[in-house]
């Protein structure tokens, strides 16, 4: 007699033997606002509610197949992930063809391809394996090798000129360096030296990036340009008050003042609607994922997994920080999407891809253990 | 380094760090919250004010586009402003209904109507779209009494481009049309998205798509404040806008003017080249069109007209017609087998009145030939075997490099249409051209043979009327040549400043004075005993030119007879020139597409163009109307 009840649960419980339930609550959550808003900003116009729903839906199921790789098997992803995005921006510096003034993309002929995404994960995969192949022997030469695995696709991202993705990027790769133990003499070192090296940056800044910087100083300076972003999303958070105008009600957004208003400035819309009360419980959100990611980090069992999942989650921190700082008006406008906020499928799979990794160290540790 | 080895250590600092990072992470999101609670409590009021009651709204005001006149300050691009009736769809709740309400007010055409969806469905939702151009004091007067019937339509002054000279000089002029996708894609290579808010108008083509960001100017705006229905209160602040700058060329559009009527019926085209500056006195493609038709969106009749027309109007003959030179070429041909010590001047053929070479019979155009030819007589006479066998010794590779320096086969770079993109380059040919040229290794051979008629300005050879011009105002200006431009200068709106153009030398080609003398002699001697010599006669001034006739199709062997052979595939006919002979201020090339002989139908275009240019002559029977009268075009 064939057991069905028991089948079944075997079944899901095969299904879901990698899932981490804490993570995909909380992400689900952002989600779930993240569609309610990516609604609000586009049902008078063009809508896109149905294709975001879309979009999540592939999202999680490669996080699914992402969470069932076992780390052994993400660690033999590393270099050739690495190789690949490398040679790919190399061919993007080379042949890539300008869209809005930049060189990001990548013609295949049929489609085009934009090489820089995929190194938001494949950088800090290629340091952390680095570490672990020399935690034995970990030396200040390792960190030095490090910093140039991480400098040059920094530098190729940076120069199509990209500064949101080179950031995240970058930022991807330091966290590793930061949690593998680069001595804090060199930290503080760095730090310094960035601050005193700031007005040399200032010259080879594009003169559009220049002008966002000046224009978050003073933003009635370029009041037709990158200015009026700001001064359109600072009215519309300052104008949603404490509890918001409501749903749907966002005077900011339906009028048309809001650029941008479903991809990068979509915090703008949420937060006119929802207030501070509104913002309060998105940042508890993130806060929860990071939290939750960290967790994950700390009971890791090897310094490959420990060092990735550590990175990973603060990449979520720096999109989150970075998005929500330059829509309220305290840093620069630089292309950044909000995380599992923000409509875009690209930028959601790699998001997801990220869960996957976290979840597949998590849910793999008992068997590295044995 | 000890430290870095201890693994129960390293985890220890491992999560340290974590514990560090977590509080980064709470800093930076405290950091977040206090901007939040900064905007929305403590400066909710001074934020709401701004979003909720009053809501600015800034207004681009559109510059004025700069005008162009030509070198005598004839104006042949303007502004003017009129009256429009335009609707905003995102504020009309009922687009069909409330047009036919506004039908029983103001004049409303189907035709007014179908442009009206065609520009909608290009435009972004909340554009606000004409339906209505120019309207009478008497239609504005009427729709003001009865505004109040229909929100979202609106009475606006908008400024309008206007050609005056009509289809005069169409082609270098070019036009402005609506901002389309392409566009824009453009205007944000360029990083000028911010300025082009408000523009919905864009140069086409023609000097007002080279100088667009000339002539555009700086966008202004007005700041307002609009209530809930977006419709203004008040005003706030008004930056004002800057015109864009104004265009003076070289151009003189009375002489172009006369080009175009000599040419008539005709298709063809003339460049005149200030020789010393590379300045255009003259750039006429003939059929032209009335570039007023594409101002506010050509219609689809209008544009299959002359898209469809066989004589293909919309084509810019003289920098994207490519035509053989046929015996113009010989000139050039001349002086590079004195340069490159092929002949000297007073070398001698024989001529038959053919070159045999292998199986292949080349005829000259003389039967029984010319005798005893010498340089001065090859080209006074035209002589084509001369040049068979001049080509047969000079070799391909070395008549495709001397002609090359000349700028044949060579995009010019005038200043016309976006960068390097509008001008056909032509055909100079070389063994390297064919091996690029054709697939086929057996056709990727250069024969021997096919150099034969390239002599004579034949076979692959083909080139476009400005590349003939500036070559021959190459030779007018003793080797030096300059890059031709239409723009003498640009008058700076804001300061009134002028800023001259320069005129840009490409290169010194060193040729030796008593060549060039040598070319010159024959040249002279074309207009006063040859080929040119009845187009020129009693000419007060001395001129120096050649004719050219270039075969539309082969004739194998056959004796060419106009009047038998169909219209379109009759020789085109060529002529260069340059005047005054010892100083040269006018070279020219003409082309008569289908106009048989050079010496009869090209070569008297010139004989007008230099009496007028260096005699103020008019030609007889040339309409005498100013050539300031605006026509007053109705549009469609």
């Amino acid at each position: 007699m064939i057991d069905i009840p028991g089948t079944l649960r075997r079944g899901w419980r095969e299904l879901v033997a990698h899932i981490d339930f804490p993570l995909l609550l909380i992400t689900m959550a952002i989600m779930a606002v993240g569609l309610a808003t990516v609604y609000s900003a586009t049902f008078d116009g063009n809508e896109r509610i149905f294709s975001q729903a879309g979009n999540m839906g592939v999202a999680l199921v490669i996080m699914w197949f992402v969470s069932r790789l076992p780390p052994q098997k993400l660690m033999s992803f590393a270099i050739p992930l690495y190789l690949l995005g490398l040679i790919l921006l190399i061919a993007v510096f080379l042949f890539g063809i300008k869209v809005n003034g930049a060189k990001r993309w990548l013609p295949l002929g049929f489609t085009r391809i934009q090489p820089s995404e995929m190194m938001k994960i494949a950088m800090p995969l290629m340091l952390a394996w680095y570490f672990q192949k020399f935690e034995a022997t970990l030396g200040f030469k390792h960190f030095f090798v490090a910093c140039l695995l991480l400098i040059v696709p920094f530098a190729l991202i940076a120069k199509q000129p990209d500064l949101g993705t080179a950031l995240l990027v970058g930022g991807a790769g330091f966290f590793v360096i930061f949690f593998a133990g680069l001595p804090w003499k060199v930290i503080v070192g760095l730090g310094a030296a960035g601050a005193a090296a700031a007005p040399m940056l200032w010259n080879v800044l594009h003169d559009y990036q220049r002008k966002r910087i000046l224009t978050l100083i003073d933003p009635t300076t370029d009041p037709l340009g990158a200015g009026y972003h700001i001064i359109q999303s600072t009215i519309a958070i300052g104008s949603g008050g404490t509890f918001g105008k409501g749903f749907l009600n966002g005077t900011q957004t339906h009028l048309e003042f809001i650029p941008e208003k479903h991809t990068d400035f979509i915090f703008a819309v949420y937060s006119e609607e929802w207030g501070l009360l509104g913002n309060a419980v998105l940042v508890f959100l993130y806060t929860l994922l990071i939290a939750r990611g960290l967790i994950i980090a700390s009971s890791a069992p090897t310094l490959f997994s420990r060092l990735l999942a550590g990175a990973v989650t603060l990449g979520f921190f720096t999109y989150a920080f970075i998005n929500m700082g330059m829509v309220s008006g305290i840093l620069p406008v630089v292309g950044v999407p909000l995380p599992f906020m923000s409509y875009g499928g690209t930028a959601l799979v790699t998001l997801f891809v990220g869960i996957g990794i976290l979840m597949s160290i998590h849910t793999h540790r008992m068997l590295v253990k044995k | 380094m000890g430290d870095f080895h201890n693994p129960d250590s390293d985890l220890d600092r491992f999560r340290f760090r974590l514990g560090f990072a977590a509080i980064v992470v709470l800093l930076a999101f405290g950091l977040l919250i206090g901007r939040f609670v900064w905007l929305q409590v403590i400066q909710h009021d001074f934020y709401q004010t701004r979003a909720e009651d009053n809501r600015i709204a800034l207004i681009p005001i559109v510059p004025n586009r700069g005008v162009i006149t030509d070198r005598n300050g004839i104006v042949l691009a303007r502004n003017y402003s009129a009256f429009t009736l335009e609707i905003t769809p995102s504020r009309v709740p009922n687009l069909e209904a409330s047009i036919d309400a506004l039908a029983t007010v103001i004049d409303i055409q189907p035709k007014d109507r179908k442009r009206f969806k065609r520009v909608m469905d290009e435009a972004k939702n909340f554009e606000s779209i004409p339906i209505r151009t120019r309207l009478t004091d008497a239609e504005v007067a009427r729709f003001a009494a009865q505004r109040y019937r229909f929100p979202g339509i609106e009475v606006k002054a908008r400024l309008f481009r206007q050609y005056p000279l009509g289809s005069v000089a169409s082609h270098a002029i070019g036009y402005i049309g609506r901002i389309t996708d392409r566009d824009l894609g453009w205007i944000e290579e360029m990083e000028k998205q911010a300025n082009y808010k408000g523009t919905d108008h864009i140069g086409k083509n023609g000097l007002e798509q080279h100088y667009e960001f000339e002539l555009h100017g700086e966008t202004g705006y007005e700041e307002v404040e609009i209530d809930a229905g977006g419709r203004a209160l008040r005003s706030l602040k008004r930056i004002p806008p800057v015109s864009g700058n104004n265009l003076s060329l070289s151009l003189d559009v009375k002489l172009q003017q006369i080009t175009e009527q000599a040419f008539g019926e005709r298709k063809g085209a003339l460049v005149a080249i200030d020789p010393s500056t590379g300045g255009i006195l003259a750039l006429v493609s003939n059929p032209t069109y009335d570039p007023n038709l594409f101002v506010d969106g050509i219609t689809p009749d209008n544009w299959k007209e002359l898209n469809d027309h066989p004589s293909k109007p919309m084509v810019n003959r003289a920098i994207n017609g490519s035509y053989p030179p046929g015996s113009t070429f010989k000139p050039f041909m001349a002086l590079a087998a004195l340069e490159m010590g092929k002949r000297t001047a007073n070398q001698t053929i024989s001529d038959p009145g053919f070159f045999n070479f292998g199986n292949h019979h080349f005829r000259d155009d003389k039967k029984g030939g010319h005798g005893t030819v010498d340089m001065y007589k090859s080209i006074v006479h035209s002589c084509d075997t001369y040049y068979y066998i001049l080509a047969n010794d000079m070799g391909i590779d070395n008549i495709s490099k001397f002609m090359g320096q000349l700028g044949l086969g060579q995009r010019t770079g005038i200043d016309l249409g976006k960068d390097g993109a509008s001008e056909t380059k032509g055909v100079l040919p070389s063994q390297e051209w064919k091996k690029q040229r054709f697939k086929k290794p057996e056709q990727q051979k250069w024969y021997a043979g096919e150099t034969i008629s390239i002599g004579i300005g034949q076979g692959y050879n083909s080139y476009t009327p400005i590349q003939l011009a500036q070559a021959t105002a190459v030779i007018a200006n003793n080797g030096v040549m300059f890059r031709p431009h239409i723009v003498r200068h640009i008058t700076d709106a804001k300061t009134g400043e002028k800023r001259i153009i320069e005129p840009q030398p490409i290169r010194d080609l060193k040729l030796k004075p008593q060549n060039i003398e040598v070319i010159r002699r024959a040249m002279v001697g074309v207009n006063k005993e040859g080929t040119g010599a009845r187009a020129f006669a009693g000419a007060p001034y001395e001129s120096a030119g050649k004719t050219g006739t270039a075969q539309v199709y082969s004739l194998k062997g056959a004796d060419y007879k106009a009047h038998s052979i169909k219209q379109e595939l009759r020789d085109h006919a060529l002529f260069i020139a340059y005047a005054p002979a010892d100083k040269p201020t006018i070279a020219l090339a003409v082309l008569v597409e289908n106009g048989g002989f050079g010496a009869q139908s090209a070569a008297p275009i010139a004989r007008m163009v230099m009496d007028y240019y260096l005699l103020g002559k008019l030609p007889a029977g040339a309409a005498q109307e100013d050539a300031a009268a605006v026509e007053d075009d109705n549009e469609e």
